[in-house]
């Protein structure tokens, strides 16, 4: 019997991997993965340092403990080259091929590089897994200052995590805000003051332009033509879905890998789930999105179909200096933000012209409220 | 009374504060959460990836 093959080794694929095996203990399971094969959770990247984690010890189980577990075949080190869709074969880039009878695309996102200028622009880390976070930790080793390209989610939650190793971060983006794209303008200067209090530094309205070497460090110059000096720069500018071996072998593709309601692809026993996927046009780079198309896809594959649901999905960020917690209004949803805040709470609400309540930031002690608000908020894909 | 930590998200849950607003009341020790129960920030169950103490 051929296996159902899953390709990637994130938490979109041992989670689909996981509730497949729950259903079905039958039909052989194999995950090809370039990497290690080990399981590690990806969001505790970003908050790895205050809890003194290493490399190591984020890794929860290794790669043979999930193979035994899953009772599934995992080849690590192997990336996919190929695949036949016709056939219903892929083939790894040391030659081998194997057969499947289902094809899970769980390929996960590649960071942006941001398009900089000067001799050390490729010094610029980004921590996108764990190999990525094993360099960066022992990169950090003596940092005093780190500079963060990018005041979106990671970013923010990276500087948090860095004052708890006394470093101090500046963090620079073209915004006028942190978290531009995901709060109303009063609840980001909640959180900016907020951020700033405990250390962090913001420098906005500008864009990095160059890296140069500067001592034993690094020199940043900024568009408005200061230059900001660190030990270490990171980046952490925004995720772009992988495409390209979907793409290679002629599946559509948008940003993501395009998958409908099923999340199947275009391609005849090929799904795609977690960051690569773009289930009818959204590409929500979560962990709550990816445990509903995991067990969506789990039943599906396991003769029941069902089309994953989104019910209103929250994003926590991960910044213990100012617990937020946002539930973006839908792209396309018509409303207005209204915000209150104190000293020790934000509170934002994105209400549509019939007092529907569409969306909601909570910041400081108004965290306490998500259950009551998310109850509110309609599903994003309800079911039909 | 002890905190527990979700290993895939980091969210924690401290036993004395319980989850009222989910109807875990406050003081629940961690092996009386129903086994049902999902983590509110990552939604992954109770079952497969078990809180570790911190």
């Amino acid at each position: 019997m051929d296996p159902v093959l899953v390709v990637g080794s994130g938490l979109a694929a041992y989670t689909l991997a996981r509730e497949f095996r729950k259903l079905d203990r039958q039909t052989p399971l194999l995950v090809v993965s370039r990497d290690a094969a080990d399981f590690y959770s990806k969001p505790m990247l970003s908050n790895a340092l205050a809890g003194n984690k290493t490399a190591l010890s984020l890794v929860m189980k290794s790669c043979d403990k999930m193979a035994a577990e899953l009772n599934a075949t995992v080849l690590a080190h192997s990336s996919v080259d190929s695949i036949d869709t016709q056939a219903r074969s892929i083939t790894t880039a040391q030659g081998q091929t194997h057969r499947y009878r289902d094809l899970v695309l769980a390929l996960g996102a590649d960071a942006t590089r941001p398009p900089l200028r000067g001799e050390a622009a490729e010094a610029v880390l980004s921590v996108n897994d764990l190999g990525d976070y094993a360099h960066f930790s022992d990169a950090l080793a003596g940092a005093k200052t780190v500079a963060i390209l990018g005041a979106g989610l990671i970013g923010c939650e990276f500087a948090n995590d860095m004052l708890s190793r006394g470093i101090v971060p500046t963090v620079i983006d073209l915004a006028q805000q942190p978290l531009s794209r995901l709060l109303p303008q009063q609840a980001s200067v909640y959180l900016r003051s907020r951020l700033e209090a405990v250390g962090v530094q913001f420098r906005f309205d500008v864009a990095a332009d160059r890296v140069d070497r500067s001592g034993a460090g690094f020199a940043i110059a900024l568009s408005d033509g200061t230059i900001l000096q660190a030990d270490l720069v990171l980046s952490a500018i925004g995720l772009r879905p992988r495409i390209a071996l979907a793409q290679g072998c002629g599946i559509v593709v948008n940003r993501g890998v395009a998958v409908d309601r099923m999340l199947a692809t275009s391609a005849r026993n090929v799904y795609a789930i977690g960051d690569c996927a773009e289930v009818e046009g959204l590409n929500l780079p979560y962990v709550l999105p990816l445990m509903q198309q995991a067990r969506a896809l789990a039943a599906t594959l396991c003769g029941t179909p069902s089309a994953v649901l989104y019910p209103a999905m929250p994003v926590v960020v991960k910044t213990p200096a100012c617990p937020t917690v946002v539930c973006p209004p839908a792209a396309g949803a018509q409303g207005q933000w209204s915000v209150e805040s104190t000293t020790e709470a934000c509170e934002a609400h994105y209400v549509g012209s019939d007092g529907t309540l569409l969306g909601f930031a909570l910041l400081g002690t108004a965290t306490a409220k998500r259950q009551s608000l998310l109850a509110q908020v309609p599903a994003l894909l309800a079911a039909d | 009374m002890k905190t527990y930590i979700c290993i895939v998200c980091g969210f924690l849950y401290d036993e004395a504060a319980g989850i009222p607003d989910e109807g875990i009341a406050a003081g629940t020790a961690w092996k009386d959460v129903p086994q049902d129960w999902n983590c509110p920030d990552c939604g992954v169950a109770k079952s497969d990836f078990e809180m570790v103490q911190v």
